[in-house]
């Protein structure tokens, strides 16, 4: 009976009209908002186990003082591949390019994106910056190892493929550029009638502060990385101090990109869990306006701090302490944020679902990682633990504990509309708890080894570091684990779970009143919005 | 087939396309003559405020952004003052090294 | 990167004017950044070799660089006049309209050309041996132009390829008074392209 009624859905849903093309085409080929977004959950989801796979050889590594399994040279394009992969191919697309594709058209009341061909082609870009990424490894003269901040002038005497690695970095910014300018041109026109500013889902705020600042911060990286290229082939001298140029300059330029990319990753996370918190305490949001504006003043703010990255390089006293002074303002919006999510589930009927669990933990691990980036803030503080292992640890808390859990979350949020069906609930929760646990010990250890003076990107390290690292990379095992049980859960249950319904989470947002599966055309007919997204009563 | 509301907006005649093209072609002899004369320091910000008077009057008319929603023209701003803010930043940093 | 051209459809499956225009005025809001970032370190180093910069500056002949200015400007009055001759239904005069347009931007072309090749015969170019005897602040100054000039040129011939695109579609038929945003769109390219020079311009020859 069950099973029928999952046919019968599956039938009318966008699984079914395969439009001109036939397997695996008619998904490489198609220009739907949702076929797109799985292609890109799909291959974010690749680069993450490769990103995954080059941080547990590091762990590995790093697992007793001395060389181990590796050398030094090796370890250092470890850790720039991981970086590069990381960054630009899994957290900076991970919740925008995915969740956003699949779900800001359907929250918003719209049947596709603004420009879908470009939409298709912004994937393109992407599986083409990926596959560059990962040739790199093949490339004469070995991947790069440089980090993936390539900075100048080590990168531009290194025989190691830097220019391959810094074009793919290049490439995908065009894939987010254009989904960027793609999803505000959707939000300005394609919003449903009667869907006012402020009735659009929070989940659309944030992607809209986040295309916005795609659009104007993307193309800085693009002509950065386009002159390290010049300055490999041509030697035109920009960064090079012996031609007169100023590497300071390359970190500026790649700092006035790479810093608002951060709020790229972080900005869709937040989205996520203005999204499921009302949902799980069955509240209405507290202070919707404050969580919608903290979203673009983040990115406004998130635009003019790029100079804490440069606290030790000799910048000027003027530049540090503004750069100091601006970056502990973003703490403001972002603080706001936690409160409102905190007050909304006071006196909520809360259920503690695995989306939940992830979001709790999201608000728990950003709070750390968010707090300890205070720490940074200062410039006081920060010249001493610049470069240690309390910086790896600082932002492994925000974007891994920060984006990479809320992603965990949409994940398993969204996965019934997107199959049709439910995860196991059980593995889901032992899943979390292996995950948050693991994270836990794999990251908090090194804000002691980085506060004891670790310093970072070295395959080795003094003894009295032994016991912290150990438990370190036990952490990365546990970790590991907790990442597969949960993946492994959901392809499975994706193809044996139980029929989810239209509405399993009751959900107020526009994607639940659609069929589950979506239908091609998301709705039959566009709905007439009249109320505030988040009404419980 | 056609939203009529959005494509209904102004053709510009030719004449008024020569008037800002003879306003280009003077505004850049004006350049050059500043150029020639010689204002020393003066002459950055000549020659900035003289290209930003050509540049606003491709946008506005060429580009048609008079004829464009007020939402076009605060994006523009948005963007503007994006570069203005950067630029001004990092010259902290230059300025006072 | 051009397709943002074809028109969308919005909900009532019409299309979509403002909302193509807004995907292309987007788009070249990630140009003027892209430019943004060359011109902030053309500041950057104008003001810490002040002297340098003019000594430079002055080896450029301003007589061709004022041409190519003309040159771009004009090509911007044609490519205007062609968006309104196809909006008046004069698709025989928007056709000769482009046409010119797409002559001034491959003259502009040639006449950078002739530029980059009399300087790079001096042996003024990135990695010449001759570069190494300048002072710092020339090097990086003739570095720029290239760097900056190339890149606007690149932009340059991608739009005259854009351009003969929209002739052949106005040919076709594809393009009419009634379905005219693709040419709007690869016209208000056009401009920023000039726009861009209108900058470049004073920064590399006029500053002396």
């Amino acid at each position: 009976m069950e099973d029928e009624k999952r046919s019968d859905s599956l039938q009318s849903s966008f699984y079914a009209s395969h439009g001109k093309f036939r397997g695996i085409f008619s998904w490489i080929f198609s220009t739907d908002h949702k076929r797109i977004g799985l292609l890109y959950l799909c291959s974010i989801l690749s680069f993450f186990i490769v990103g995954v796979t080059l941080g547990l050889l590091m762990r590995l590594e790093l697992f007793a003082p001395g060389q181990t399994i590796m050398n030094a040279g090796t370890y250092n394009s470890l850790f720039s591949l991981h970086g590069i992969v990381m960054i630009f191919l899994f957290i900076i697309p991970a919740i925008n390019a995915s969740f956003g594709n699949f779900f800001l058209p359907l929250q918003i009341g719209a049947r596709d994106v603004a420009f879908p061909r470009i939409n298709l082609l912004s994937w393109y870009f992407y599986m083409t910056a990926g596959i560059l990424a990962i040739a790199t490894l093949f490339a004469p003269g070995g991947p790069p190892d440089a980090g993936w901040t390539f900075y100048t002038p080590y990168s531009i005497i290194t025989t190691t493929s830097i220019s391959l690695a810094a074009f793919a970095a290049f490439i995908v910014g065009f894939s987010s550029i254009l989904t960027g300018l793609n999803f505000i041109t959707t939000i300005h026109r394609l919003r449903a009638p009667g869907m006012k500013w402020f009735r659009m889902p929070l989940f659309v705020w944030s992607i809209y502060a986040t295309s916005w600042v795609q659009i104007l911060a993307t193309p800085v990286l693009a002509i950065t990385l386009l002159m390290l290229i010049f300055e490999r082939m041509f030697g035109v001298g920009f960064f090079d101090p012996s031609k007169g140029g100023d590497p300071l300059m390359f970190q500026h330029l790649f700092w006035i990109y790479s810093h608002p990319a951060v709020y790229v990753m972080i900005l869709p996370a937040m989205g996520v869990i203005s999204e499921i918190i009302p949902v799980f305490s069955r509240r209405t949001i507290f202070g919707y306006k404050a969580i919608a504006f903290s979203s673009m003043s983040i990115a406004g703010f998130g635009y003019v701090v790029w100079g804490h990255h440069m606290f030790t390089s000799g910048m000027s006293e003027t530049a540090r302490w503004l750069f100091s002074l601006l970056t502990f303002l973003v703490a403001i919006p972002s603080g706001i944020k936690v409160f409102n999510w905190v007050a909304t589930l006071y006196r909520g009927s809360i259920t503690l679902g695995t989306p939940l669990l992830y979001s709790l933990s999201f608000i728990f691990l950003f709070s750390i990682g968010g707090l300890s980036g205070l720490m940074n803030a200062a410039v006081a503080t920060n010249v001493h633990i610049h470069d240690t292992y309390f910086i790896v640890a600082h932002f492994h808390y925000v974007m891994f504990g920060g984006a990479g859990f809320a992603f965990f979350a949409a994940l398993h949020y969204w996965f019934p509309k997107m199959t049709g069906r439910l995860y196991d609930e059980t593995t889901a929760k032992i899943g979390w708890l292996t995950v948050f646990v693991g994270f836990n010990v794999l990251y908090f250890p090194m804000f002691i080894l980085g506060w004891r003076g670790m310093p970072r990107r070295y395959f080795d390290y003094p003894l009295e570091f032994t016991n912290a690292n150990m438990i370190s990379t036990i952490g990365s095992w546990i970790l590991a684990t907790g990442i597969m049980i949960m993946l492994v859960n959901l392809v499975f249950s994706s193809m044996r779970g139980r029929n989810a319904g239209n509405n399993p989470w009751g959900g107020t947002t526009l994607e639940w009143q659609v069929s589950s599966p979506p239908p091609l055309h998301n709705f039959r007919e566009i709905p007439e919005i009249s109320r505030g997204p988040y009404d419980f009563s | 087939m056609m939203n009529s509301t959005e494509r209904d907006a102004p053709i510009i005649r030719y004449r008024v396309y020569v008037y800002v093209w003879s306003c280009l072609i003077i505004l850049t002899g004006l350049t050059l003559a500043a150029a020639y004369l010689e204002f020393s320091g003066l002459s950055i910000l000549i020659n900035i405020v003289i290209a930003s008077l050509k540049a606003s009057l491709v946008v506005w008319l060429f580009m048609h952004l008079k004829y464009e929603s007020r939402l076009f023209k605060v994006m523009l701003l948005l963007a503007i003052a994006t570069l203005t803010i950067v630029i001004l930043i990092t010259f902290l940093d230059v300025l006072f090294r | 990167m051009e397709s943002e051209r074809t028109g969308h459809l919005n909900q009532e499956g019409q299309r979509d004017y403002t909302g193509s225009k807004m995907g292309m005025w987007l788009f070249l809001y990630t140009e003027f950044l892209l430019f943004g970032g060359l011109f902030l370190l053309y500041a950057v180093y104008r003001t810490r070799y002040v002297e340098q910069f003019h000594t430079a500056a002055a080896s450029f002949d301003t007589g061709l660089g004022a041409i190519n200015t003309v040159v771009l400007i004009t090509s911007s009055l044609t490519m205007a006049f062609a968006v309104s001759a196809v909006r008046k239904g004069d698709r025989r005069r928007s056709v000769s309209a482009l046409f010119l347009t797409i002559l001034f931007g491959m003259g502009f072309l040639v006449i950078k050309f002739f530029e980059w090749k009399a300087k790079i015969t001096l042996g003024l170019f990135p990695g010449a041996v001759e570069m190494f005897q300048l002072p710092q602040g020339e090097v990086i100054f003739y570095s720029l132009y290239y760097v900056m000039t190339g890149i606007h040129g690149l932009h340059v011939m991608i739009g005259v390829l854009v351009l003969v695109g929209m002739m052949f579609l106005l040919v076709r038929k594809k393009i009419t008074e009634k379905d005219f945003i693709k040419i709007e769109n690869a016209g208000l390219y056009w401009h920023l392209v000039d726009i861009v020079w209108i900058y470049l311009f004073p920064f590399f020859y006029l500053l002396t």
